[in-house]
């Protein structure tokens, strides 16, 4: 069995964490378009370009879009959390929790101002015990 | 572009499906086997006529169309086990007509069958990499954020997607097969559990369990039988890459595509229509279905249904079996069983929900993933 990495392993494919440097979430931007993905891939999802993909650094910096307070979740997740979709400033629209705020809908704004985090993924380790970083959005 | 294959048309002779209920003491192989005899029994046709079957599931395990179909008597003919997600029946019958269609078949049955549990559909709850982006695979707190940004952009409220689950219970009210038949009103909905706010527990479709069943049959085989429904369209789209995670763009995009070529294959438009089964796996997407379908413009969905044009009665007839809501989401069956009810429709055979003059309906399943079927069917 191989032993667990020293230091935790992405969530995500685009969760990068450099060496020595700090974590941030990298988008897939076409040059002819402008448009911004996640997730790699060779053709413009929007535009059709070929060729035209590059990696680019996201912003922490963005506005929450929609969300859901979720209260039914599969068997060892905690509940209630709240599940949101940030749009990032410079392009980038990304999916996950909304943490450091009340589940409460009362509290919760449409367009505000949140930041994006990087926290150890809520304790969960694989099956070779890998520990793993996550993004959550903050309200800013 | 759109064609009916060389002129060769595909109808439907019989169908059938089990009720829609938790089944607790019932294997899926029987379900199936009681939905394939029924259908059959219904075309008049012997299973051992049965030149080629299909059929669609999710989650039943290597083979389940060859274990109920060999209980229902069809042995030796090939079977052809089917996934797309939760359009999984709805491919199944696509893949019966197609065979129809192209000429390799005169007589094809497609079957659908699941048995669930209770709770959330297993995305793969064991993978950190999943669970730690908690609420990325469960479908309610998706649909939730899909009428934030619905009612964000065009202004839909609770109330108007409340009263979708109202309608289609008013429904299956009438539906004997229906898993949930008890009158609800907008004030019960919008009162019961939450499950991903700002939606209840009666604006998302249960886990059901049941099998439906659809013999398609081609012309000269379809001469010598009762009241044959054509399959005047049959379409199956993909999804394709789309822009990071809106909410918006995997209900709009997949379903609007394949209604379009769905009408210029048929060679009609939505306001032929007379009755509909549609995907309304939450209430939200059958009110953006509305749009998808163009039975009104974009952004009108809510209002669509508040002003009381999808019930049976109105501009058009929308889940008159009471839909995934009330009539329950096997989800390999339903797009069988979508089948199903729009043919007993079209051949007045719907007792107390029957559709006035029924002669033109459409059926439309998604499986997330992505697959998108749109069927239309005429007398």
């Amino acid at each position: 069995m191989t032993p667990p990495a020293s230091t935790p392993l992405p969530v995500t494919d685009f969760l990068k964490i450099p060496e020595g440097g700090e974590p941030y979430l990298e988008g897939q931007k076409c040059k002819a378009c402008g448009a911004v993905f996640l997730g790699a891939r060779g053709v413009c999802s929007k535009c059709g370009a070929r060729g035209q993909i590059e990696a680019v650094r996201l912003s922490d910096r963005g506005t929450l879009y929609v969300y859901s307070i979720v209260h039914r979740s599969f068997p060892g997740v905690a509940v209630p959390y709240v599940s949101a979709v940030v749009d990032l400033e410079g392009g980038g629209t990304v999916k996950g929790n909304l943490i450091g705020i009340a589940p409460d809908p009362a509290k919760i704004r449409m367009g505000m101002p949140v930041r994006v985090v990087f926290r150890d993924a809520l304790g969960r380790k694989d099956k070779e015990g890998n520990s793993y970083l996550s993004y959550f959005f903050e309200p800013a | 572009m759109e064609s009916r294959n060389d002129g060769r048309e595909a109808l439907v002779v019989g169908v059938s499906m089990t009720a829609f209920a938790r089944h607790e003491d019932r294997a899926v192989e029987e379900l199936g086997e009681e939905a394939a005899r029924a259908a059959l029994a219904d075309a008049g046709i012997d299973a051992a006529d049965v030149e080629v079957a299909f059929c669609g599931h999710v989650f039943q395990g290597i083979t389940a169309g060859q274990r109920a179909l060999s209980r229902a008597g069809i042995a030796g003919a090939p079977v052809i086990n089917v996934e797309n997600a939760c359009a999984s029946g709805s491919t199944a019958f696509h893949q019966a007509v197609a065979a129809v269609r192209g000429g390799s078949a005169k007589i094809a049955l497609a079957l659908g069958l699941e048995k669930m549990g209770r709770g959330a559909i297993p995305a793969d709850p064991g993978d950190v990499r999943l669970s730690a982006r908690a609420g990325v695979p469960l479908m309610p707190g998706m649909f939730a954020e899909v009428f934030r940004a619905h009612s964000r952009r065009y202004g839909t409220t609770l109330e108007q997607i409340a009263m979708v689950s109202v309608k289609n219970r008013s429904h299956a009210v009438a539906n004997p097969r229906a898993h949930f038949r008890a009158p609800i009103t907008v004030e019960d909905v919008l009162r019961a559990r939450p499950v991903a706010d700002p939606l209840t527990v009666l604006m998302c479709c249960p886990t059901s369990s049941g099998a439906a069943a659809a013999v398609v049959v081609s012309a000269d085989v379809a001469r010598q039988r009762c009241k044959p429904i054509a399959v005047a369209a049959s379409v199956l789209c993909s999804d394709r890459p789309g822009p990071g995670d809106d909410p918006l763009y995997m209900i709009v995009d997949i379903n609007t595509r394949a209604a379009a070529r769905a009408y210029q294959q048929a060679g009609i438009g939505p306001d032929d229509l007379d009755v509909i089964e549609l995907h309304d796996c939450f209430a939200i997407a059958e009110v953006i279905h509305y749009e998808n379908l163009g039975l009104c413009p974009r952004g009108e969905g809510g209002k669509f249904a508040a002003a009381g044009a999808s019930r049976i009665g109105g501009k058009v007839a929308v889940s008159t079996s009471g839909g995934l809501l009330s009539k329950g989401h096997p989800l390999g069956a339903t797009g069988v069983a979508q089948v199903v009810e729009v043919v007993e429709q079209l051949r007045g055979e719907s007792g107390a929900r029957q559709v006035a003059n029924a002669r033109v309906g459409l059926t439309h399943c998604q499986g997330f993933g992505g697959a998108a079927a749109v069927h239309v069917l005429t007398v």
